[in-house]
């Protein structure tokens, strides 16, 4: 049995998206309770193995040409449609359940948190030069955003970061798949503040990422390309 | 009284129409005379006062700004104070907002991105597939067997053979324990389970219950059957070892 054909079939048969410890769990948990040794090959199997061959599934549903593709989405997998078919799909089992679209402030604060996070509310402000408070409420109340904690500043400013349900929402497998995520995150407002912080990121992602794997494929590359141009898509004065 | 009113576009702060006026003179950011555009930038201040009075205060803020980096750019070098031109060794105003305006583009940018990825996934429909909510084993089965559960079972096979009132002339064949393991061993490897009662269907005799039952207790013992009772005097199931560890997972 190929572990990559054991993988598929639990995301065939899942009813959520997996994540690659969701799979690794499970397999593990077979060969602890069998003593049938072919049901044992795979029992400790490491994450980087199962995100390898979930890669290699990934392309062969590419290659395979049907109308589904596995796809990555906040680090968990599962199969999804091809866009193309979503009118079919929508007449058949109704309109997603969707909250309605974010306005470009609260897109324009969200790109800002998800970058620079975390951040403070004054640093959000500083970077769109408004005032973000009653958009930052919304982003919490939609759950996009979260409170990370506290900055160790004068009045002791709560910082916001993305949550889960942010990359989700935008078909995100990681903050990674931000467009220009190195050159964005970069520089600071506040160096002092958040160098500390960077290198927690930056040692994070090692854990996660294995070397050699590259990021998955995110849902949005499921869409033909089109030109990047896409100041015209979001200006309101054109 | 109908007012007459300009429409003006919307800008979210700003950064937002400083970087429509830059756009509108077509130069780059980096090239913009910044002195020209502060002009602009209050005429449509003007404007939007014209229109609507709720002019935000960052927006004055950021004439203000204009207004002194366009004053610092009018003096002539000689002119300048000491003081003035220390200041500018370390930050240049007109820079500093160059680069306020070249990263707050970036982000634009971004959620420009952000908003057509949030379309894109109103498209996107998941494989789904109903919860699957098969029984645990818990669930099915309450307990395991005990001997007596066994052999009450087995009673009740035998009593149903006594109602039927076997015909006595048919002899009985001769039945082997080993026989009949290698029946019941074929039946669970193709069903993988089957039930007690089941077992003894085909039985003709007494004498071929027994040795089917002998048959049962000897796999049991070997552990290449599992047997299973949900409840107490309920059904007994019979299941192949593979089948059984496979439900534990």
């Amino acid at each position: 049995m190929e572990l990559k054909s054991i993988i598929e079939s639990l995301l065939f048969s899942s009813s959520r998206p997996l994540s690659v410890e969701d799979i690794r769990q499970v397999i593990q948990g077979v060969g602890d309770k069998s003593e049938d040794l072919s049901l044992k090959v795979f029992q400790n199997v490491k994450g980087d193995k199962i995100e390898q061959e979930l890669r290699l599934l990934q392309d062969e549903y590419e290659e395979l040409n049907r109308t589904w593709r596995l796809t990555c989405v906040a680090q968990s997998w599962q199969f999804v449609c091809l866009p193309e078919y979503a009118p079919w799909i929508r007449f058949f089992t109704g309109e997603k359940a969707r909250p309605p679209r974010l306005t470009p402030p609260a897109l324009e604060t969200l790109a800002i948190i998800a970058y620079r996070q975390p951040i403070t509310r004054s640093e959000v402000e500083d970077i769109r030069g408004v005032s973000v408070d009653g958009v930052i409420g919304t982003l919490l109340e939609r759950k996009l955003v979260f409170q990370q904690g506290k900055a160790d500043l004068p009045g002791r400013p709560s910082l916001y970061g993305t949550t889960p349900e942010f990359l989700q929402y935008f078909g995100l497998s990681s903050l990674d798949d931000l467009p220009d995520a190195s050159e964005l995150r970069r520089y600071a407002i506040n160096p002092l503040q958040t160098v500390g912080k960077e290198v927690e990121r930056q040692t994070e992602e090692k854990e996660c990422r294995p070397e050699g794997v590259e990021p998955a494929v995110r849902q949005s590359e499921l869409f033909p390309k089109e030109d990047d141009n896409f100041e015209n898509l979001n200006s309101t004065h054109e | 009284m109908a007012e007459y009113k300009i429409q003006l576009p919307v800008f979210e702060g700003p950064l937002d129409l400083l970087l429509y006026l830059i756009k509108k003179e077509e130069v780059d950011i980096y090239e913009v005379n910044l002195t020209r555009i502060a002009t602009q930038f209050i005429e449509y201040l003007e404007e939007m006062k014209k229109t609507d009075l709720d002019v935000a205060g960052e927006f004055m803020v950021m004439a203000a700004t204009l207004v002194w980096i366009k004053s610092k750019e009018l003096l002539p070098v000689d002119q300048r104070s000491l003081e003035d031109l220390e200041e500018e060794n370390a930050i240049d105003p007109r820079w500093e907002l160059i680069q306020r305006l070249v990263e707050y583009k970036k982000f634009k940018e971004v959620s420009g991105k952000l908003q057509r990825w949030e379309v894109e996934q109103e498209d996107v429909f998941p494989h789904q597939i109903g919860k699957q909510n098969f029984p645990t084993q818990e669930e099915e089965f309450k307990l395991n067997v005990s001997l007596m559960d066994l052999l009450r079972a087995l009673n009740s096979v035998l009593e149903r053979m006594e109602e039927r009132g076997m015909p006595k002339e048919i002899e009985g064949e001769r039945w082997t324990v080993r026989e009949k393991i290698t029946f019941l061993k074929d039946t669970l490897r193709k069903c993988g389970r089957m039930m007690f009662s089941e077992l003894f269907r085909s039985a003709a005799t007494r004498l071929e219950v027994v040795v089917t039952f002998l048959a049962l207790l000897e796999l049991a013992r070997l552990h290449e059957v599992q047997l299973e009772q949900a409840e107490t005097f309920g059904e007994i199931n019979i299941l192949d070892i593979s089948v059984a560890s496979k439900n534990h997972f």
